[in-house]
């Protein structure tokens, strides 16, 4: 830091606008009139793009986990269905993903929030395209076959059944 | 522990854990091999091995097995070089002394009837076959001359002398004595009259005089030089100057006389010579006569006989007289029975007077050389004839252990480790690899009489025909108590049972039943403990045992409760208690058992009615009735096989998984028996028609009587083997057609369950484990495949794990008189030529015709257990590995892991290699971690 201030010998700052205001404005202009009438269309103006932005981000934001799904899909795909160390952990990030997000939905739509505009919709798409990212997760997590699914994941441990009657005999010859 | 020479496959490292021992049986011929050389004693025995042992260890120089069917009949040593014996079939093989190669083998007859051989004056050998004599060359083996004194008509019961140029034989034509004279050189005889006909209870040949006892109390002599035989009769009342009531000519020989007993229990050395017969000797007690020896010119003889149980006096007599020139007592161990045979030599001590050396052989099958008034050294040749095993868990290890003895080990500890390392680093000397190989084969832990962790320590205890048990410690192999038990030497069939296996009262010693029974209707009871060899109760059974059931119930001592079934099928109850007596009622209705009679070609099968009363004897005794039959037809099937699963056996679950992940429910009744008939064989030779030859194998129900499946071969002919374990059966069988072994498989599954669905199974609806009847009848599927075996099956047995997770290995005892371990998975019947992914990944094998053998699964390695008869599975505490004993004529114990020792490091890993490894790891961590603090420290002064 001090070597990087060291270098700069001098310096102009433009930025600060008090020397302009030592220049008198032109005449006729009045900086207060115009600024009063224009603030207000401006501010309605603003209000509305930014409305409409809000919601075409929250739409957007709703759809990104789609373009996810595709990428997750090809990733499960080349992953293939054995169990192993990348299969694995390929299905647990895509279990992941959908459940975090799913977690932290509020947060994600938060800066959108507001009277104008409607996150409803966004969010109900959103957590439909996490579920589905979801489904995809657990129907990889069946195909490799670590859902107790079947009956042989319930019994494989059957103890042998206990005998009621006893025998015993021998071959004479 | 006896070793033979040439290479030991348990010597070497990586089989550290097997052992094998060497045994003959029981010696029934011996002749002394003293004169040059090694000393020496050539030895036959009854298991059909002829052997040359160490005369003064007693270690085995050289065995020939031969063929057991055959026994031996004659031993002897020609020209000082050859040993020469006579099996039952006329096979005469001569063996060289020094290394035991067979040098020439002649076949004189095929007959199977026992015949005697012997040495002729003229180092040629002599068989006697039935009134046939053959002479043959020691040297080749060639048939010098044969005559058949009787023209094919059989002599019984034959003696035969040598005197001068001359051969004396005589034995029973029909009843009457008939007497022949042989031109040793020639061959040509003459058939001698006597002047009157001859009808004798009993004879014996001698030097040229013949001796025989006739029915009116006589003793009559005559002298066979003569064309006809004048006869002298000797009262014998006058001749012993005490009245006899009954006296018998001994068959030992004796040069110049015989050995007459008497009912009085003292027996007579008579003198035979022209003038008659005399009395030379009188013994009191019925001894134990030895062969004769060639002592100066006149012959010596030795005469054993126990004074008690722990002593015996031997007596030589020798000279023409037959004067007693020797007499000592020798202590014996009295665990061994009485004297059977006696085998005597002579030697030359160092002070120039002649010493006298024994060979005899005990009622146990023991072998043992009596010298100097002592016992030099003794065989256990019981252990060559195991009928039955059982094993038992050694004591657990008590708490405290002096310092001393944890110093030591400590230090043996180290310094084992210390040589495994410089091993590993290759850095021992040839000294310390001899010294490491020491170490681990005599180490101490491995010999130690307690538990171990593993469940690798155990005693093996083995059960005898002789009747005599041993303890064998699994470490070393080494005899821990032996016990004789004289009763049970004369039964016919003995076997062992689990009397009582503490698992509550671990600080108590198991008991094992010792049952013995013979055809004449008596039977006899041994309570013997497993630790100690103590016999803690006997017990005289006025009834054959026809078949014993160990219950699965035990009483509050955790006695086993036993039923034994007798003759008339009823039941005996042990032990005896009133305990007993209500735990029984209380599991009667539940106990049934079958009787397979392979002359009836039936199987009956019994359950317990009620209490009836013991009569005299006492005791528990119920009735049975006969509830069911299977009938054969008899002129197409007999019984050749019958097998259960062990009642013991631990299975870790019901359910198999396959691949696909269906679940296949295995059908685990424990009362299932594997029935295989064949059809019956004629005894011509080549009479088995290849297309006319079945067998057919059975799944019965033992308590219902019901055939839960028939599955049957074409071309197939016993013997049949058979293992039984879990829901499969695997059988081995030859195909005549095809002129090979095959093995069959049996898989038994139960379908009744299919169909449950997932829910079902979740909530718990479907219990699977309810108690299984074999009134409630299943829905089963038996799936089976057959294969080609490569090898010839002499038994078959498979692996026991201690909890039944572990895969199965078969193990197949081979015609070579080896182990082999096949794994199970080859016995699939699900193998098709073209397993699909999921099968293949669940490890189903692609089909083959035949099974495969690879090297590496023989599990005896270069060794042979001879005659194996027997493998016995026994499971470790590890779940991985499983003990195995093979027996036959030699003793084999290892141990296998069918799935590899998934569950434990091996025994050489060198701990202290690891231990290295990681203090180097830790220090190097130290010391780079210092190193970059100071590189970053000089980095920031920059």
């Amino acid at each position: 830091m001090e070597r990087g201030s060291k270098a700069r010998k001098w310096a102009i700052d433009f930025g600060d606008g008090t020397s302009s205001r030592e220049v008198a404005d032109p005449p006729g202009y009045s900086r207060g009139a115009s600024s009063e009438i224009e603030d207000a269309s401006a501010a309605r103006q603003k209000e509305k793009v930014e409305a409409s932005w809000k919601q075409q981000k929250a739409w957007e934001i709703a759809q990104a986990p789609f373009r996810n799904l595709f990428m997750m899909g090809f990733m499960m795909w080349m992953a293939g269905n054995t169990v192993h160390l990348f299969s694995i952990g390929i299905t647990f990030s895509a279990l992941w993903q959908p459940i975090s997000a799913l977690q932290g939905i509020g947060k994600v739509f938060e800066p959108y929030k507001d009277a104008r505009t409607d996150v409803l919709m966004p969010k109900l798409l959103f957590i439909a395209m996490n579920l589905v990212a979801l489904g995809m997760g657990l129907w990889k997590l069946n195909s490799l076959g670590l859902l107790p699914t079947h009956a042989s994941d319930w019994v494989s441990s059957l103890p042998p059944p206990q005998m009621v009657e006893f025998s015993g005999g021998v071959l004479s010859s | 522990m006896l070793s033979s020479k040439g290479w030991d496959p348990c010597l070497e490292t990586s089989f550290l854990h097997c052992r094998h021992q060497e045994y003959i049986g029981k010696v029934t011929h011996a002749v002394f091999q003293t004169a040059s050389g090694k000393k020496r004693v050539i030895v036959a025995t009854e298991k059909s091995v002829v052997a040359s042992l160490n005369l003064r260890s007693g270690e085995i120089f050289w065995r020939q097995v031969l063929e057991e069917s055959e026994p031996i009949d004659g031993l002897q040593v020609a020209l000082g070089k050859y040993a020469v014996s006579l099996s039952r079939g006329g096979s005469l093989r001569s063996f060289h002394l020094p290394d035991g190669s067979l040098i020439w083998e002649t076949s004189l007859y095929t007959s199977p009837s026992p015949a005697q051989l012997f040495l002729l004056p003229s180092d040629d050998l002599l068989v006697l076959k039935q009134g046939i004599v053959y002479v043959v060359s020691s040297a080749d083996g060639r048939l010098l001359w044969t005559s058949d004194l009787l023209d094919e008509s059989r002599l019984a019961q034959t003696s035969l002398s040598f005197e001068g140029k001359n051969i004396y034989v005589a034995g029973f034509s029909g009843s009457s004595l008939a007497l022949f004279r042989i031109d040793a050189s020639t061959g040509a005889f003459t058939t001698l009259k006597t002047t009157e006909p001859l009808n004798p209870s009993s004879f014996v040949l001698s030097s040229g005089v013949f001796a025989a006892l006739d029915t009116q109390g006589n003793i009559v002599t005559g002298l066979m030089e003569a064309e006809v035989v004048e006869l002298q009769k000797t009262s014998l009342a006058t001749l012993l100057d005490s009245p006899v009531s009954s006296a018998q000519l001994l068959p030992d020989k004796i040069p110049g006389g015989c050995v007459l007993s008497t009912d009085g229990g003292s027996i007579f050395v008579l003198g035979l010579d022209k003038k008659g017969v005399e009395v030379l000797q009188q013994i009191q007690g019925p001894p134990v006569v030895s062969n004769s020896i060639v002592l100066d010119g006149t012959f010596a003889q030795s005469f054993l006989q126990h004074i008690n149980s722990k002593e015996i006096r031997v007596r030589v007599l020798s000279g023409k007289e037959w004067i007693e020139t020797a007499e000592e007592t020798v202590e014996v161990d009295p665990n061994k029975g009485g004297v059977q045979k006696v085998f005597m030599n002579a030697y030359i001590k160092t002070d120039r007077s002649r010493g006298f050396r024994v060979l005899i052989v005990g009622q146990d099958h023991s072998l043992a050389l009596l010298q100097q008034g002592k016992v030099v050294w003794s065989r256990e040749e019981a252990l060559a004839s195991v009928v039955d095993t059982l094993t038992a868990e050694l004591p657990l290890e008590k708490a405290g252990v002096s310092v001393a003895e944890v110093e030591h080990d400590l230090y043996e500890w180290l310094k084992g480790h210390v040589l495994r390392l410089k091993s590993t680093l290759m850095l021992a000397t040839a000294e310390e690899q001899t010294a490491l190989q020491a170490l681990r084969l005599n180490n101490a832990d491995k010999t130690k009489m307690t538990r171990d962790h593993n469940g690798f320590r155990k005693l093996i205890v083995v059960l005898t025909s002789s009747g005599k048990l041993f303890a064998l410690h699994t470490g070393n192999g080494g005899i821990v108590w032996s016990r004789f038990i004289p009763e049970l030497s004369t039964k016919g069939s003995l076997k062992l049972y689990p009397w009582r296996i503490p698992h509550k009262h671990v600080d108590e010693n198991a008991v094992a039943l010792v049952l013995g029974s013979s055809h004449d209707g008596t039977g006899f009871a041994a309570w013997v403990d497993m630790l100690t060899g103590s016999v803690q109760e006997t017990l005289a059974l006025p009834y054959s045992v026809k078949v014993a059931l160990a219950l699965p119930v035990v009483d509050s001592s955790e006695r086993r409760l036993h039923l034994l079934i007798d003759d008339q099928n009823k039941a005996h109850l042990y032990p005896t208690s009133d305990e007993s007596l209500s735990l029984f009622e209380k599991y009667m209705q539940n106990v049934y058992f079958y009787i397979a009679d392979k002359e009836a070609g039936q199987i009956e099968g019994y359950n317990i009615k009620s209490q009836v009363d013991a009569g005299e004897e006492g005791g528990l005794v119920f009735q049975s009735q006969k509830i069911w039959s299977v009938l054969f037809p008899k002129d197409s099937e007999t019984i050749a096989a019958i097998t259960t699963r062990r009642a013991d056996e631990m299975v870790h679950t019901q359910a198999k998984v396959l691949g696909n992940r269906d679940v296949w429910y295995k059908y685990l009744n424990k009362n299932m028996v594997f029935v295989a008939t064949v059809t019956p064989q004629d005894s011509r030779v080549g009479a088995a028609n290849p297309e006319e030859t079945w067998l057919v194998a059975y799944l019965i129900d033992s308590v219902t009587g019901q055939i839960l499946h028939r599955v049957s071969h074409a071309h197939a002919q016993g013997p049949v083997h058979v293992v039984f374990s879990e829901n499969w059966v695997v059988y081995c069988y030859f195909n005549v057609r095809n002129h090979r072994h095959e093995m069959s498989v049996l898989e038994v599954y139960d379908k009744s369950a299919d169909g449950k669905d997932v829910l079902q199974l979740m909530l718990g609806r479907y219990n699977a484990s309810v108690p299984f009847s074999s009134f409630s009848p299943r829905n089963l599927e038996v799936k089976g495949q057959s294969y080609f075996f490569p090898s010839t099956v002499r038994t078959m047995s498979v692996t026991f794990t201690a909890r039944g997770i572990t895969g199965k290995q078969i193990l197949v005892g081979t015609i070579g008189n080896q182990v082999i371990a096949l794994d199970k998975r080859f016995l699939d019947p699900r193998r098709s030529a073209d397993p699909t992914p999921m099968e293949r990944e669940e490890g189903v094998i692609p089909l083959s015709e035949g099974l495969p053998l690879f090297p590496q699964s023989y599990l005896t390695h270069a060794a042979r257990v001879e005659e194996l008869r027997g493998i016995i599975s026994v499971p470790a505490r590890l779940e991985s590995t499983c003990l195995v004993f093979a027996y036959g004529i030699d003793l084999f114990f290892t141990r296998t892991a069918p799935s590899r020792t998934y569950d434990s490091l091996t025994e050489d890993f060198s701990y202290a290699l690891l231990l290295i490894t990681i203090v180097v790891l830790v220090v190097a961590i130290a010391v780079s971690m210092v190193l970059s603090q100071r590189k970053e420290l000089r980095e920031k002064w920059k």
